[in-house]
C-alpha cells in the first residue's frame, strides 16, 4: 500500500536533482512547511475568541506605546477647581480628587501595567521553564531538590510574600524610590513568587517528552544533554507553558494593581491603574467614576489575555481538533 | 572463520525495586536480563524472540548503551564496549545504531524529515561536511524508498510504514556496522511489515550490516534471521540456526511459540498439534527456582524445580553431549516435538 502510494507520488513529482525538486515544490512550499505550530496558527485565525482578544490586545499595546495619540491632556496636571467632577464632553471620564483628567490617566497608565505584566511574565516563565526542564530531564536527586526549592515559594501566600520582599527592598529609602527601581522591584517580586508554577508545568511536560522514543533515538546517536533538552524536549514541552504565560500575563497585570493599591508597588508620579484604583478608595460613593474607568480597563486587559490563553490552549490541544 | 563483530558474555541487567519516598530501600531486583551470551557475525542477522516482559527490549537498550549493564561483558570488534567513554563512545555510536519499535513516537513531531535524518550528521559533523548534508539526507531517503523531495515534510504527514523507513534512514546515516532492530515491524500493518522486512534485507546485503532483530513472533524473524535465540524471563532458552529452531525445536517454550505462529494452509493447520501455554509469565522480580519455564511447562518434573538447566547441546531426552551435532537448549528434558511444525 505504502509503496504504491509512494510510487504514484514520485511519478507526479520526479525528483532528479535537488534544484529541480526545489523548484517543483516551490509553489507548495508554504503548505509543506506547516508544522504543528503552523496548524495551530491556522486554527487560531478562525476562532472569534482569538480574533476579539487579539484586537483588544493590539489596541492596548498601541495605547501603551503611544499614549499621546489617544489623550492630549497631561495626566499629572492638577486642576483643583475641577476635583471629582463627573464625566462630561470635555473630560470623558471626569476628574479625580486632585482634578486630574481620568481619561488621560487611564491611557497613560496602560504603559506601566503592560510593561510590568510582560516583564514579570517573561521572568517567571523563563526562570520556571529552565528549572523545570533541568529538573524534569535529569530527574532523581536534582529533580527532588529543585522541586522542594520551588515548593518554598509556592507555599508563600502571594500578597504576604510581596509585602515582605518589597518592604525589605525599600526599608532604608526615604521618600519616593525612582520609577525604574520600583518597576524592577515589582517585576522581580512577581517573577520570584510566580516561577514555581511554570516550573511545575514545564517539569511535567519534560518528563512526558523525555520518555518518548525520539529521545532514546537521539541518545543512541550520541546527542549531548543540551542538544536533547533544547532540540527535542523543549519544542515538545513548550505549548502548555505558552498557554500558562498568556493567562499569567493578565493575572500579573492584576497583581501589579493589587500591589499598587496596597501602596507597595508603583507610586505617583508613575501613572498606573492600580494607583488610580487605590486613589479612589475614599471617594467610592461621592465619585464612583474614579474607580469605574481604571477598573474597567484593568478588567478588559486581564480578560483579553485570559481569552487569548484559552484560544491558544484550544488550538494547541490536539484532542480539540 | 572471522572474529564476530559482537561477542556478548553473561550480560546481566537488574533493575532495583525500591520502597519509600525519602529513604529509599531496595527490596528486590527485577532480573530483566539475567545472563545472556551470544555472538554476532559480520553480515549476519540474529533474531531474538520472546513474549512481552522477557527482557528483549532491555537487552537492546543495554547493547545501545542507553542503560548500564549490572554485569557482564560485550566486545565490539574485540574491544569492551561497556568501558568506552567520551570520544570512544561517540565512535561506537557511529558503529551501532538502533531502529525503534513505534514509528509514531520515535520521530520528533516538531522536526522535519530533513532535520530528523540529518541529525546524525549534526551530532557527528566529521562524517559529512555541512554543504554536503542535504544531499546525503536525500540520498538516504532515496535508499529507504522515500521521495527525496519530501525533506521539508513533518512526520505526521507520513504513514506508519513510511515513518519506519525514516527511522531506518536515520539509523543508516552514519553507516553503522550493527543495527539493533527493536521490534521494528510489530507496530505496523501486516501488509507493510513485509515491505519493511524486505527493505531491511536489501540494506543488509547492500551495506554488509549485521542485525540484532528483536521480535515477539517467531514467524516475523524467520524471514530474515540466520540464527535465532529464544528468550524467556531474561534468559536464552534455545539458540540455533533458522533450520534448527524452526524444524527441530527442542525446548518446550520454543515449541509452544512455534505452534502459535499462524499457518495459512487450513489442511496443515488441522493436522498440527497446537500447544496452548496456560498462565502468565512469572514476575522477573521473583523468578521460579530451577528452570524458569517449569511453571508453564507440561514436561516439568521435580528435577526442574531443583536444578537450573544450562544452555547446552543436548540429545533427545536432555542428556548433555558437547560433542553431539545439534544446537544448545536449556531444558533437562529437551526433545524434538515432531508434530509442531509439519
Amino acid at each position: 500500500m505504502t509503496d504504491s502510494g509512494e510510487a504514484r507520488q514520485s511519478v507526479l513529482e520526479p525528483s532528479a536533482t535537488t534544484e529541480e525538486s526545489e523548484a517543483g515544490t516551490a509553489p507548495r512550499k508554504t503548505e509543506k512547511q506547516r508544522g504543528l505550530w503552523g496548524e495551530a496558527w491556522r486554527d487560531l485565525r478562525r476562532r472569534p475568541l482569538f480574533i476579539a482578544s487579539a484586537i483588544l490586545i493590539a489596541i492596548l499595546l498601541v495605547i501603551a506605546a503611544f499614549p499621546g495619540l489617544f489623550a492630549s491632556a497631561d495626566p499629572n496636571t492638577q486642576l483643583l477647581s475641577k476635583a471629582r467632577q463627573d464625566p462630561s464632553g470635555e473630560a470623558w471620564f471626569g476628574y479625580d480628587h486632585l482634578g486630574r483628567d481620568i481619561y488621560a490617566r487611564v491611557i497613560h497608565g496602560a504603559r506601566a501595567s503592560i510593561i510590568v505584566g510582560v516583564f514579570s511574565t517573561l521572568l517567571a516563565v523563563l526562570l520556571g521553564s529552565l528549572i523545570g526542564l533541568v529538573g524534569g530531564y535529569f530527574g532523581g536527586k536534582t529533580d527532588s531538590s529543585l522541586s522542594r526549592f520551588a515548593e518554598i515559594f509556592l507555599g508563600l501566600p502571594f500578597v504576604l510574600g510581596a509585602i515582605v520582599i518589597l518592604s525589605t527592598f525599600n526599608a532604608g529609602i526615604e521618600g519616593n524610590p525612582g520609577t525604574v527601581r520600583v518597576m524592577t522591584q515589582v517585576v522581580v517580586t512577581i517573577g520570584i513568587l510566580a516561577w514555581p508554577i511554570s516550573m511545575r508545568i514545564m517539569r511535567s511536560a519534560a518528563i512526558t517528552s523525555k520518555q518518548q522514543d525520539y529521545v532514546k533515538a537521539a541518545k543512541a546517536l550520541g546527542a549531548s544533554h543540551g542538544r536533547i533538552i533544547f532540540r527535542h524536549i523543549l519544542p515538545n514541552s513548550v505549548a502548555p507553558v505558552m498557554v500558562y504565560a498568556t493567562i499569567a500575563l493578565g493575572q500579573f497585570i492584576g497583581l501589579e494593581a493589587t500591589l499598587s493599591y496596597l501602596g507597595l508597588g508603583l507610586r505617583a508620579p508613575v501613572v498606573s491603574w492600580g494607583i488610580m484604583i487605590s486613589d479612589s478608595q475614599n471617594y467610592l460613593f461621592s465619585a464612583p467614576h474614579m474607580l469605574l474607568f481604571p477598573a474597567m480597563f484593568l478588567v478588559i486587559t486581564v480578560l483579553a489575555f485570559v481569552m487569548l490563553g484559552d484560544a491558544v490552549r484550544d488550538a494547541l490541544d490536539p484532542k480539540q481538533s | 572463520m572471522t572474529e564476530p563483530v559482537l561477542q556478548v558474555r553473561d550480560l546481566v541487567k537488574h533493575f532495583p525495586v525500591t520502597q519509600g519516598v525519602v529513604f529509599k530501600r531496595t527490596i528486590g531486583h527485577v532480573r530483566a536480563v539475567d545472563g545472556v551470551s551470544f555472538d554476532l557475525n559480520k553480515g549476519e542477522t540474529l533474531g531474538v524472540v520472546g513474549e512481552s516482559g522477557c527482557g528483549k527490549s532491555t537487552l537492546a537498550q543495554v547493547l545501545m548503551r542507553l542503560e548500564q549493564p549490572t554485569s557482564g561483558t560485550a566486545l565490539f570488534e574485540g574491544a569492551d564496549m561497556f568501558a568506552k567513554k567520551g570520544a570512544e563512545l561517540r565512535e561506537l555510536r557511529r558503529q551501532m545504531q538502533v531502529v525503534l519499535q513505534d514509528p509514531y513516537t520515535s520521530l520528533n513531531p516538531r522536526k522535519t524529515v530533513g532535520d530528523i535524518v540529518g541529525e546524525p550528521f549534526e551530532i557527528h559533523p566529521e562524517v559529512a561536511p555541512k554543504e554536503d548534508r542535504q544531499r546525503r539526507v536525500q540520498e538516504l531517503l532515496d535508499i529507504v524508498g522515500l521521495n527525496p523531495g519530501h525533506i521539508r515534510r513533518y512526520p505526521h504527514q507520513f504513514s506508519g510504514g513510511q515513518r519506519q523507513r525514516i527511522g531506518i534512514a536515520r539509523a543508516l546515516a552514519l553507516r553503522p556496522k550493527v543495527i539493533v532492530c527493536d521490534e521494528p515491524v510489530s507496530a505496523l500493518d501486516v501488509s507493510i511489515q513485509a515491505q519493511v522486512m524486505n527493505l531491511l534485507g536489501e540494506l543488509q546485503s547492500e551495506f554488509g550490516l549485521s542485525y540484532i532483530f528483536i521480535a515477539h513472533d517467531l514467524g516475523v524473524v524467520r524471514h530474515l534471521s540466520d540464527r535465532v535465540a529464544v528468550m524467556y524471563l531474561g534468559k536464552m532458552v534455545e539458540t540455533g540456526t533458522e533450520d534448527q529452531i524452526y524444524e527441530h525445536p527442542q525446548h518446550p517454550y520454543t515449541q509452544a511459540l512455534l505452534s502459535s505462529v499462524p499457518v495459512p494452509d487450513p489442511e496443515l493447520r488441522d493436522r498440527r498439534e497446537t500447544i496452548r501455554l496456560s498462565g502468565d509469565v512469572p514476575s522477573p522480580a521473583n523468578p521460579p527456582s530451577g528452570c524458569r519455564f517449569r511453571t508453564r511447562c507440561w514436561r516439568a518434573q521435580d528435577l526442574c524445580a531443583e536444578q537450573q538447566p544450562e544452555l547446552e547441546v543436548r540429545l533427545d531426552g536432555g542428556r548433555i553431549d558437547p560433542d553431539a551435532e545439534g544446537h544448545p537448549s536449556a531444558c533437562h528434558f529437551a526433545e524434538q516435538h515432531p508434530h509442531v511444525v509439519k
